[in-house]
């Protein structure tokens, strides 16, 4: 009766949670699914708790762990900082892939709690699971322990490359099976752990050669094991909750990854591989080594605030560089000013903007734009035709005209925001350097194109004071 | 071979089969259990497969419709909700009669209790970010 009950409250919590994520198909729904996923999460505890055999000691030791770590959490979620996000979010995946491991080992040592055997011999089907769930997770944690540091700037972003790699990768990937068929024949624990050390391994080796601005693509893959993780954990220990929330998240991770492959024009397998803008691009590509010294018009913020103040329609195009330079709030400043001067203010979002899915929608949030003014690439490439201005400020690739015509390039097929069709495009920029496929971008030599060169933040600042005289 | 002989290797032969026939059904009323057993094990595996793949469908259906705008609440509320993984370390912490086992439940109820509340929390932030409007 009691198990029925339970069941029955994670029947219940799978339910919130697919509300959880349906919420997600429009702002002003959200808030509830995101209300319904805390009270479905809370629902499966409430039930855990009540499962009928759980032990005095054991219940205190829960509600200790749920309320450090709880207090953790909640202490981080209302500290960081939104720029931060991405490696938080990194974080984040990389606990859900160390729960996984600590569970599939407590499931090993203690196999009778979930109906799966005795110590030392457990059933052949449940070890499978057990192993998958322990190796995914563990690849997990590790692959987002090196996302996070890589996201922070605690090891850098660029693509670690050494002869052999894919080899070694491929050779590790074939030993990891091998230990866990044999784990699966003898249920040694001593194998357990030798596949637990194996994928941290592998899941190191496989993050460290993809670049900063691939990062998306691994924020959303680990975002995806994590989910399977979880789903490889339901299995053994045989959960309805934790199987179907497991693959829930599976398959959004997996979707996200696809949408940001997409925007990139490049294959999953590719990203993965790595090395992406490792090689000295401008040699391959963009015929910057042909060109040396091309003359690009270079404005002040004087001459930008000029011109925007006389125009009727401005679109402006952030990206990662935006973030960084933290000037989503000086801009938003800037776009109110034009409003007022009877202008009206759009923003371009490209898919692969950023260091995770959608970052740049909630930075715009966070300082307040509202989310009717920003647009999505196929929405506004057809709007740049009637802009007056397009004013690019930390994007660089997405909006290169170069990946619609010339085949050579690295990015070439990628899908671009189409600023060059602007009246006028500034582009704001610390200096000539390329962006992070390595290429040189068309638009700085274009005739309608403006050189701003300056800190993101101080050069917007510099506008608006200028529109403010 | 005369009419006797026959006979009697006749009855021979027919206690034989009986014989056989004993054990057949000895040896099928061993098995039956096994069978069981064995359909037993197979058929909440099938059912759990088929739950998950079906969660796969509803996950993928339901993950297209959510709006590009709102892609980093997503990984937010994704990240919270694989920490359900929180069951499975209760249950370990709660029923293990290892301390071992309990040890290891009890780290994983730790850190899954970060993501749950951390996962949540940023992704409420985030989203009430979007329902300010400027």
């Amino acid at each position: 009766m009691a198990h029925t009950l339970s069941t029955l409250a994670y029947l219940v919590a799978s339910v919130l949670f697919i509300l959880a994520l349906k919420g997600l198909s429009h702002p002003s729904t959200s808030r509830r699914g995101n209300l319904m996923g805390m009270t479905g999460m809370g629902i499966a505890i409430v039930a855990t708790l009540a499962q009928p055999g759980m032990s005095i000691g054991g219940i205190g030791l829960i509600i200790a762990g749920l309320a450090i770590g709880g207090t953790v959490g909640a202490v981080i979620a209302n500290r960081i900082q939104m720029t931060a996000l991405p490696q938080l979010v990194a974080a984040f995946h990389s606990l859900v892939g160390m729960a996984a491991v600590f569970v599939a080992a407590a499931a090993l040592y203690a196999p009778q709690s979930f109906g799966i055997g005795v110590p030392g011999n457990i059933q052949a089907q449940s070890l499978i699971e057990m192993s998958l769930g322990l190796a995914i997770g563990a690849i997990t944690f590790s692959g987002s322990v090196i996302a996070f540091a890589k996201l922070d700037g605690r090891m850098s972003g660029a693509p670690i490359l050494f002869k052999g790699q894919h080899l070694l990768n491929a050779a590790l990937g074939v030993l990891l099976l091998a230990l866990v068929v044999a784990f699966v024949i003898t249920g040694s624990p001593v194998l357990f752990w030798l596949v637990a050390l194996l994928s941290f391994a592998l899941g190191f080796l496989l993050i460290i050669p993809i670049g900063g601005a691939d990062m998306p693509v691994v924020v959303s893959m680990l975002n995806s094991y994590s989910g399977w993780a979880a789903a490889g954990i339901g299995f053994t220990i045989g959960n309805l909750l934790l199987i179907v929330t497991g693959a829930l998240v599976g398959a959004s991770g997996a979707i996200l990854s696809y949408i940001m492959c997409k925007g990139m024009n490049r294959s999953i397998l590719n990203v993965l591989l790595g090395g992406f803008g490792a090689e000295a691009g401008g040699a391959v590509a963009g015929g910057s080594a042909t060109h040396p010294a091309r003359p690009v018009k270079s404005g002040s913020p004087e001459d930008a605030a000029y011109i925007m103040k006389n125009a009727g329609k401005v679109i402006i195009v952030p990206g990662y560089g935006m973030a960084v330079a933290q000037a989503q709030q000086v801009v938003r400043e800037m776009a109110d000013l034009l409003k007022k001067e009877g202008a009206t203010v759009e923003y371009a979002i490209h898919p692969v903007a950023g260091r995770m899915p959608g970052h740049m929608n909630v930075l715009l949030a966070e300082a307040n734009v509202p989310y009717d003014d920003v647009h999505e690439l196929e929405e506004i490439n057809p709007e740049f035709v009637e802009a007056d201005v397009a004013y690019v400020i930390g994007a660089n690739d997405v909006t290169n005209p170069a990946a619609k015509t010339d085949k050579a390039s690295p990015i070439y097929g990628m899908p671009i925001l189409e600023v060059e069709r602007a009246k006028t495009v500034f582009f704001v920029k610390r200096g000539m350097s390329s962006g992070y496929a390595g290429v040189e971008n068309e638009l700085f030599f274009r005739d309608n194109t403006m050189m701003l060169f300056g800190d993101a933040k101080k050069v917007t600042q510099q506008i608006v004071q200028a529109l403010q005289k | 071979m005369n009419a006797e002989e026959l006979a009697l290797r006749a009855q021979g032969m027919a206690d034989r089969a009986i014989a056989l026939a004993l054990e057949a059904r000895a040896a099928a009323a061993e098995a039956a259990p096994l069978v069981e057993q064995g359909a037993a094990a197979a058929e909440p595996f099938l059912l759990l497969l088929t739950i998950f793949l079906l969660a796969c469908f509803v996950g993928y259906h339901v993950v297209w419709s959510v709006t590009p705008a709102l892609h980093s609440p997503l990984m937010g509320v994704t990240n919270a909700i694989s920490s359900v993984i929180v069951v499975g370390a209760m249950l370990a912490t709660g029923l293990a009669d290892s301390w071992l086992a309990q040890a290891f439940g009890f780290l994983a109820v730790t850190l899954a209790a970060v993501n749950i509340f951390g996962g949540f929390l940023v992704t409420r932030r985030m989203l009430a970010m979007f329902q300010r409007k400027g």
